[in-house]
């Protein structure tokens, strides 16, 4: 019996162990990684420089579309706002819009302003969030620590709205689930000038601090072309020239009253994308004082719905302008209680196949302030 | 102890109901059937308009026909990217149907349109996801951003997309081995 | 009849014996300091699962700030964390990874799970991608309730899993 000279290692099932090329990489990064969240992109580098990136998300898929099936259009609303519960006005809005449609009902003025300003506030509490996990991204602490903060402003004042942090399963089809409370329009105005002012404050700390332009500038850059062509929506499009608002081009409930401007800039880097929902919430401060100047004083806040409302033999699909970009909501209905089909056409999933466009070709460093400046939120795409 | 004794008011007599307004047919939208009608005049057989209603339109194409109808729209109207793709399982009509939802970002006048394509293809019984019939040509030469949506469909109701590069899993876990989840035949736990 | 009990055969198990009586005797006055120090410098792995992952970051906000109370921020290196929050849903893709992030960590190492998804799937208790509750995959040491729970509900959570350190063993 010949004696073993070399010794074997055993190695674990279904690794290759031949043919290792030694210049190219791959490199898993996530699910668990402090710069990918709740998903992996599998990226192949030479180098230090990306040369592939294979984004794998569905770490969170939940089924919520298979689900909705079951549920009856009331019973759908609480699972439908969970993709994005610190945006969960918005998401939820194409839905209860497109219900509204199938059932045939009309929703009194006031509650069209109170859903404005709810979704305007949720929007601000969105994008501060968002601003919190990019500034960590980073490495800039401070940018966690001042944003988290005064998104509770915002958050205290939804609650006293709807009872709940951040789940407020607050819209439904007809109108809003109760009344504003009193005063609230003077503790909101307080709020939101207070909140406006400190956000102006990040300039000097964020924006115009050389080490994040540094890092972001000339990062990731989509042309306005691709950006079109890749079918992005949101902070992204609007990063790369296009202006294309949905509270603007399709107004839906009193947007078309009040006074909206967007933004929009032209260089399509990183930190083009970054500005874009800064100066967001600077708008969404000023819908919100207008709609507050222009809201009836009082009466209905909702329309009586009758108990298990059915829809029509029809299809509807309604979208909205979400914190990150076009939230739309497919629905077919036949003449039952549940819906027969619904798709949420979301955001982030429109906007994660500009992620391997963007990354191909920059250093690996680059890739957090790239990915989490698509305005992603990964719980949303998988859905 | 009060005496008076009030009769009661007598009783107000409703107003007889107003007849229920007559249902019109809404009006076709002249700018939305406008561009319906290019493609209905280009694709005369294959395209069966299922509703014009202010800024949605539907057309129905037949499965054959459908990257021509994606090119003839891509290069004749300013439709120029896809929103979302909806698959449909329809297990009575034994067919799955796939749905466009195009909109356009460079033409101000066309952005509140949105034009759903739509075409089905046939169902197997018993799916085996990209080798059965159920096979659809892919539209991602003509609107690239389809890419991640056609491979949703493909796990989630097993529709094959000719021309797709990676029609590979992009949600469901890499084990999956079951039906594909959105088929109505898949039941979730206790439904 | 010491020697006869030192054979090589049975050194092991003497050492061991011997190990398991020392470990006896000071157990009482430092098993105490050893869970002292374990119980102010809990580490969690950054590892977000579902949407509970946006109140944990509130926790860690200025309002709420965890670090008050010995925890702190989530951190990227597993082989130095011992504490996993599980925060949300599990799917069946996110199962297999976070069974491999507990198994890297090293000991001791505890569980929190946070909201109705981890529990017991919560809303998502007939959908076919969520798993019924981590209790398969985990041993959870303290559950916190909510959909998603407050941070003030997390940081009870976490002092009541403090409380726990303290009455265990010093392992």
């Amino acid at each position: 019996m010949a004696e073993q000279v070399i010794p074997t290692k055993k190695m674990p099932p279904g690794l290759q162990v031949e043919n290792v090329d030694d210049r190219i990489m791959t490199l898993n990064v996530g699910p668990q990684h402090p710069g990918s969240g709740h998903m992996r992109i599998i990226v192949k580098i030479d180098g230090d420089y990306i040369v592939d990136a294979d984004p794998d998300p569905g770490y969170v898929h939940r089924g919520e579309e298979k689900m909705a099936e079951s549920r009856n259009y009331i019973t759908n609303i609480p699972h439908l706002e969970r993709p994005v519960i610190h945006d969960s006005c918005n998401i939820l809005y194409p839905y209860i819009l497109g219900v509204e449609d199938l059932v045939g009902i009309e929703v009194p003025e006031r509650a069209k302003y109170v859903r404005v300003i709810a979704a305007e506030l949720n929007r601000c509490i969105y994008i501060q969030y968002w601003l919190a996990i990019y500034g960590i991204f980073l490495g800039h602490s401070t940018m966690f620590m001042w944003p988290t903060g005064d998104r509770e402003l915002l958050i205290d004042l939804m609650e006293k709205i709807t009872g709940a942090r951040v789940t407020h399963a607050y819209f439904i089809p007809g109108g809003v689930r109760n009344d504003v409370p009193a005063n609230f329009e003077d503790v909101c105005l307080r709020q939101v000038n207070y909140f406006e002012k400190r956000i102006k404050e990040y300039a000097d700390i964020f924006y115009d601090n050389p080490i994040l332009k540094a890092r972001t500038e000339d990062t990731g850059v989509l042309s306005r072309e691709d950006a079109i062509r890749l079918g992005t929506t949101g902070s992204v499009l609007r990063a790369s020239g296009v202006d294309y608002d949905l509270r603007i081009k399709e107004p839906y409930d009193v947007y078309d009253e009040l006074d909206v401007h967007t933004n929009v800039l032209k260089e399509g880097d990183s930190y083009a994308r970054s500005k874009i929902p800064w100066l967001d919430m600077l708008e969404s401060c000023n819908i919100i004082r207008q709609a507050l100047e222009k809201m009836p004083k009082s009466g209905s806040i909702r329309k009586k719905l009758k108990p298990n409302p059915k829809g029509r033999n029809d299809e509807v699909y309604h979208r909205v302008e979400s914190g990150r970009g076009s939230a739309g909501c497919h629905i077919i209905s036949r003449e039952k209680p549940e819906p027969y089909r619904l798709k949420l056409s979301v955001s982030s999933f429109r906007n994660l196949i500009a992620l391997p466009y963007l990354l191909k070709g920059e250093k690996l460093g680059n890739m957090p302030a790239v990915y989490w400046s698509l305005n992603y939120w990964p719980v949303e795409a998988d859905r | 102890m009060s005496t008076s004794e009030t009769t009661p008011p007598p009783k107000e007599i409703p107003p007889p109901k107003a007849a229920p307004p007559e249902k019109t047919k809404p009006p076709v939208p002249a700018f939305e059937k406008s561009y319906v009608d290019q493609i209905t005049n280009q694709f005369s057989d294959d395209v069966e308009v299922e509703y014009i209603k202010e800024n949605r339109t539907r057309v129905n194409v037949k499965k054959e026909k459908i990257a021509e109808v994606a090119k003839f729209i891509k290069d004749n109207t300013p439709f120029d990217h896809a929103e979302s793709v909806t698959g449909v399982d329809f297990p009575e009509d034994k067919e799955i149907g796939v749905i466009y939802h195009l909109g356009s970002y460079t033409d101000p006048t066309y952005s509140k349109q949105v034009l759903a394509l739509a075409t089905r293809v046939p169902r197997e019984e018993n799916p085996n996801p990209g080798n059965d019939s159920t096979k659809l040509q892919s539209l991602r030469d003509m609107f690239y951003s389809v890419e991640f949506h056609e491979r949703e469909i493909f796990e989630m109701l097993g529709v094959y997309f000719e021309g797709h590069p990676d029609n590979r899993r992009l949600l469901l876990p890499e084990d999956w081995a079951d039906l594909p989840p959105l088929r109505k035949d898949f039941k979730n736990r206790g439904r | 009849m010491l020697k006869e009990l030192l054979t090589p055969q049975n050194a092991n198990v003497f050492v061991g014996k011997l190990g398991d009586i020392l470990y006896k005797a000071i157990d009482k006055p430092l098993g105490m300091a050893i869970n002292w120090g374990r119980l102010w410098s809990l580490w969690p792995v950054h590892i977000e699962t579902a949407c509970c992952s946006v109140e944990f970051g509130a926790a860690s906000s200025p309002r709420y700030d965890v670090e008050r109370f010995g925890i702190i921020e989530a951190f990227g290196s597993l082989r130095q964390c011992d504490l996993v929050v599980v925060q949300g849903t599990i799917t069946r893709k996110m199962a297999p990874r976070l069974r491999l992030v507990y198994d890297q960590m090293p000991e001791p190492k505890y569980v929190i799970a946070m909201g109705a998804c981890a529990i017991t799937g919560g809303l998502y208790f007939d959908s076919y991608n969520v798993l019924p509750g981590i209790d398969g995959i985990l041993p959870v040491d303290v559950y916190v309730p909510g959909c998603p729970p407050r941070p003030e509900t997390l940081i009870q959570g976490c002092m009541l899993l403090q409380e726990k350190i303290k009455r265990m063993k010093a392992r």
